[in-house]
């Protein structure tokens, strides 16, 4: 009964996609859109990245250097295993778990709300795809807008840890600066931004489906909003496993 | 005019809608009435659309909804407008940017051109000065206006209203109910208003479809209704004392 229910709602989910994937009614309308939807998913979620990441960075750091203390280890491996642990992880799976919560579910709401209320059945009479209208702006901002958060979120965290070299004497900030230096590989970094954009594509067009077909009021706002966090993390930690395999092996 | 010929509608395999047969007429001041659950939403939606009967025709001067592909049912819902239960306006649009909505999807006016069919639509609700507001700061019967004037932006052939009094108070409730019928009259819609409002069924009902248990029990205009022979109409509309006595002193009268 699960795996029929998951099959029916993965072919409802494809077909969601295909009437998102559309060519817009209007081009400026959807330009328009696009920008505002950047600034309401993109930039609002600035400041909550750079407060996580510094925090975050800093905290690894602190524990980098509580585990690995021994004098046959170099003092540069704080910052060396700091940045490997960013660049690999933190900055795109758990940031795109973070941002499942906060892009998520206020996508999953606003969408939610928006269909009990009736404003998508406006949109469905006056003959505008609706899904297309509301839902394509998101996921392309958002796919826009990803990769740079993950940049400062991977330049925060790494700042993170340095602070606490300067305001501590765990590690000597210079090994600190010198292990994010030494033997850095390029391709991390764009295995984060590949995977921030799958990750992104996932939590928008997931919690905008959750959204979209929601039916009742209030209440049944609020579990689509929860089950579009739930359903987009399981399938971004899915997806890490898959792209880690793909990319990195 | 539309017309409706033995749509039938079902949900979970119960029946909602009993081969339903209807005329609605341009000009008029078209009222489907019943008690809640009696089917006229779902009649509406199918007329308008957003559900799909199992069985039927629904006409829109001539041409049925049912034989249309997805591009020629999205160009007709551009002559239909559609004033929802809950006004349905945008919170994230100001009154204007709302009223101005349908115009900018689909027309190619200048940008001022646009701005003035919506300040004269608005006008034409009585909402001079409010174009600037946003939905949440306005009172039930404003917001109603509102999604008015943006259902007649574009000069609709269809007007549908979905319970277009719910919520509001007598005095307000008048006042909906004259604009649509004026605005009906003078543009020559077909207007089909879904209530459950007895003000507004003996106030502007010109054509009048009792919907009973999914079945088209009677059809009539308002002044009719006070001589219907139909008990399930008359247990409907003279429901209160005071609509009672109403009939009693129409009937003496006549």
């Amino acid at each position: 009964m699960t795996i029929k229910s998951s099959i029916e709602t993965f072919g409802k989910y494809c077909l969601f996609i295909k009437r998102v994937f559309t060519i817009p009614d209007r081009w400026a309308v959807f330009f328009k859109r696009t920008v505002l939807e950047i600034t309401k998913l993109g930039v609002d979620s600035i400041p909550l990245v750079l407060i996580i990441a510094i925090f975050i960075g800093a905290v690894i750091a602190i524990q980098m250097q509580l585990n690995i203390m021994s004098p046959l280890i170099p003092a540069y491996s704080v910052g060396l295993a700091t940045r490997e642990i960013v660049l690999l992880e933190f900055s795109s799976s758990i940031l795109g778990l973070i941002l499942a919560g906060k892009v998520g579910s206020n996508i999953a709401s606003e969408i939610g709300t928006m269909r009990v209320t009736e404003q998508i059945d406006a949109l469905e009479i006056m003959g505008v795809n609706s899904s297309n209208f509301l839902v394509l702006p998101k996921i392309i901002a958002f796919l826009i807008f990803m990769p740079v958060l993950v940049i400062f979120c991977m330049v925060t965290s790494l700042f993170g840890g340095y602070l606490v070299a300067i305001f501590t004497d765990l590690f000597p900030a210079s090994r600190y600066i010198y292990g994010i230096q030494t033997m850095f590989n390029e391709w991390y970094v764009w295995y984060a931004l590949i995977k921030s954009l799958v990750f992104s594509f996932i939590i928008t067009s997931v919690a905008a489906y959750f959204g979209y077909y929601v039916k009742g009021g209030a209440l049944q706002v609020g579990k689509a909003s929860t089950n579009a966090v739930v359903s987009s993390s399981i399938l971004i930690l899915l997806l890490d496993v898959v792209l880690t395999k793909l990319l990195l092996q | 005019m539309i017309e409706v010929k033995n749509v039938t509608k079902s949900f979970d395999g119960k029946t909602i809608l009993h081969n339903i047969d209807a005329k609605f007429y341009a000009g008029k001041t078209n009222l489907i009435i019943g008690q809640s659950g009696s089917g006229k939403t779902v009649l509406m939606k199918s007329i308008v659309g957003l559900v799909r009967p199992e069985e039927g025709q629904i006409l829109y001067n001539g041409r049925d909804v049912m034989q249309m592909n997805q591009m020629q049912i999205k160009d007709l819902r551009k002559e239909i407008g559609m004033l929802f239960q809950g006004s349905a306006l945008f919170d994230y649009e100001t009154v204007l940017g709302n009223v101005m909505f349908p115009l900018v999807m689909f027309t190619d006016m200048p940008q001022k051109e646009m701005r003035e069919r919506a300040l004269f639509c608005l006008e034409r609700v009585n909402l001079k000065g409010a174009d600037k507001k946003y939905p949440s700061e306005l009172s039930g019967g404003m917001q109603k206006r509102v999604a008015i004037a943006r259902a007649i932006a574009l000069n609709p052939k269809y007007l549908f209203c979905d319970e277009p009094n719910s919520g509001l108070d007598p005095k307000t409730s008048i006042l909906i109910d004259e604009l649509l019928h004026d605005i009906t009259e003078e543009y020559q819609m077909t207007t089909i208003i879904n209530t459950h409002d007895m003000n507004s069924v003996l106030g502007i009902g010109e054509n009048i479809i009792f919907i009973n248990k999914g079945h088209k029990e009677w059809v009539g205009d308002k002044s009719q209704i006070y001589s219907a022979d139909n008990q399930a109409l008359n247990d409907f509309v003279f429901a209160t004392d005071l609509f009672q006595k109403v009939k009693d002193y129409v009937s003496k009268n006549q």
